[in-house]
């Protein structure tokens, strides 16, 4: 069983962004940038699915600037045995990212694919989704649990509420959340190996699909800042003031 | 212009979410009609008659769609919304898991989570976990949006007697099948809909200390929440979860206890009217946006509040 699995370079989620003084765009100058978080537990779990013996290859992808290279010598180290980069210097929209993968899958036929619920960046929630409908595909988002079977994945999504269980045949999409697994640290001979590892650069533009921006940024700007209110001494302080000044408790 | 509503609801009723989405749709131009499928719905669509500024609804009452599933319920939708300009859904687990399959097979890119429509075609979203907020124009012919519920308020139910209209079962693409559900039970108000949450964080120490907020959440009337931290160490199921990738809440009270504010929180509760902080460290980025804040150990600062409601 074939692995593949997207990942994307994102701003580290410990950095605060800000807008540019134009506020054309956000400040990603000299910021620090990491594999997004949903994505190593993507990968995480692909890992283990091969060490466990359900899987034979993982494969890692990403779509963006050629720096990506950078997180994915990262997956390479965590585990995945080759890597692809879709290159291109534009930022895409899941849609287009979507397509990308898509053409992508046409060619390695993996059976499942992992990705990450949603990026730290753009918060959109949607690229699995997409892929799921080009390739009708049936889909699991938000997993906390997967159970692999040989025709079949039963997977735990994490809904509004509690927890929901679907069986889904394969091939299949997968999205993760937070609790599906801890990921694991590369270490130093792992990363070593790693640049030896296949990792081939294919630019978007041939892959023949519209990768054109169908929204427009207008404006990114910070949002109502909220001041700091006063520090109160005690509980009975604290209780007087949402009575009676701030008139949130009865 | 011509606008559908694809409403969230649990087969009994409409959830709150729905009823801010509808808002949502009033305020862009054109007719808003509301889309409910699901098993022995007669309830939920006598409710969504009553929703103002809605013109018609369309009703597919199946088992087929009884749990939701979004390959089921994405082809439902796809053979039924010609000559629509909008599709719009709550950004709730629902909304997110349904609404890109849609995007896809009209090939418009979605746009997420909105908290505000600037006209029909250009609207405010958080980026970045909420750190920015963009203003997106789309261009597609369809646009499919999804809402962000606590920026909306609820839609008026002045109506009477819309319009509906069956639509007919899709038949189930096989090849997603529903197998069962775990959900919460809890007699306290839902986290979302709440008007008064109180959260723990890694500070609690444990799942069992969190029954020194329950008992303040039941005088207040309050839902409890708790941050990624709290959850991840296994004190409180994941449903507990306020964050940018957990609710997204904005209540009149948000009562933050041994939480230090890290930007994925904040990114859920930031919006809150007054905003409370309890925690021992002073130095804690929560007290950079509490209204109020208390720097004082929780062990004893909880059973104090608690007697001194």
């Amino acid at each position: 069983m074939k692995i593949l699995v997207p990942i994307k370079r994102v701003v580290d989620y410990n950095v605060k962004v800000r807008p540019l003084s134009d506020n054309s765009n956000v400040d990603l100058n000299n910021v620090k940038m990491a594999v997004n978080p949903f994505c190593e537990i993507a990968l995480e779990e692909a890992v283990r699915l091969k060490e466990a013996g359900k899987a034979s290859e993982v494969i890692a992808v990403s779509v963006g600037k050629s720096e990506s290279q950078e997180q994915l010598r990262t997956a390479l180290a965590l585990g995945a045995d080759r890597a692809i980069l879709i290159e291109t210097d534009s930022l895409l929209e899941p849609l287009a990212i979507a397509k990308v993968l898509q053409k992508l899958v046409d060619d390695e036929k993996p059976d499942l694919i992992i990705l990450g619920k949603q990026a730290i960046d753009g918060d959109n929630n949607q690229t699995g989704q997409m892929l799921g409908a080009l390739l009708d595909y049936p889909q699991a988002t938000n997993a906390s649990e997967i159970e692999l079977e040989d025709s079949s994945v039963k997977v735990t999504r994490e809904i509004d509420g509690g927890l929901q269980t679907l069986e889904l045949t394969i091939p299949a999409i997968i999205t993760t959340d937070l609790r599906l697994n801890e990921p694991r640290y590369a270490s130093l001979p792992n990363i070593m190996k790693a640049k030896k590892k296949e990792l081939n650069v294919i630019p978007a533009n041939d892959m023949g699909v519209d990768i054109n921006s169908r929204t427009e940024l207008l404006s990114v700007e910070l949002p109502p800042s909220r001041e700091a209110g006063v520090m109160v001494e005690n509980i009975d302080e604290l209780v007087d003031k949402l009575k009676n000044e701030a008139k949130v408790i009865q | 212009m011509s606008i559908l509503v694809i409403a969230e609801h649990d087969n009994v009723s409409l959830k709150g979410s729905t009823l801010n989405t509808v808002t949502a749709a009033n305020s862009l131009s054109g007719d808003v009609t509301v889309l409910i499928a699901g098993t022995n719905v007669d309830a939920v669509v006598s409710e969504a008659q009553s929703l103002d500024g809605v013109a018609k609804i369309l009703k597919c009452d199946s088992e087929t769609y009884a749990n939701s599933i979004a390959e089921d319920l994405s082809s439902l939708i796809l053979s039924n919304c010609d000559g629509y300009t909008h599709i719009l859904a709550p950004a709730t687990t629902f909304g997110k898991n349904l609404m890109p399959r849609i995007a896809a097979k009209l090939d418009s890119q979605q746009v997420s989570d909105i908290i505000s429509v600037e006209s029909d075609d250009t609207f405010k979203r958080p980026i970045y976990a909420g750190s920015c907020i963009a203003t997106v124009k789309s261009n597609d012919s369809v646009k499919v949006i999804t809402v962000r519920s606590t920026a909306f308020d609820p839609v008026n139910k002045g109506n009477s007697g819309i319009e509906v209209l069956d639509i007919s079962d899709q038949g189930s693409s096989g090849i997603c099948k529903f197998v069962g559900e775990e959900l919460a039970q809890s007699d306290r108000p839902e986290l979302t809909a709440a008007n008064i949450i109180i959260s723990g964080g890694r500070g609690m120490q444990s799942g069992d200390n969190f029954h020194l907020l329950d008992s303040i959440a039941d005088k207040l009337g309050a839902a409890v929440g708790a941050s990624r931290a709290a959850v991840d160490a296994g004190f409180v199921p994941n449903d507990y979860q306020v964050g940018q990738t957990g609710k997204i809440v904005a209540p009149d009270l948000y009562i933050a206890v041994g939480i230090s504010g890290a930007i994925q929180h904040l990114a859920g509760m930031k919006d809150s009217k007054v905003i409370v902080a309890i925690n021992k460290d002073e130095d804690a980025p929560i007290f950079q946006v509490s209204d109020y804040g208390l720097v004082a150990d929780l062990f004893s600062a909880l059973p104090e509040l608690d007697s001194a409601l």
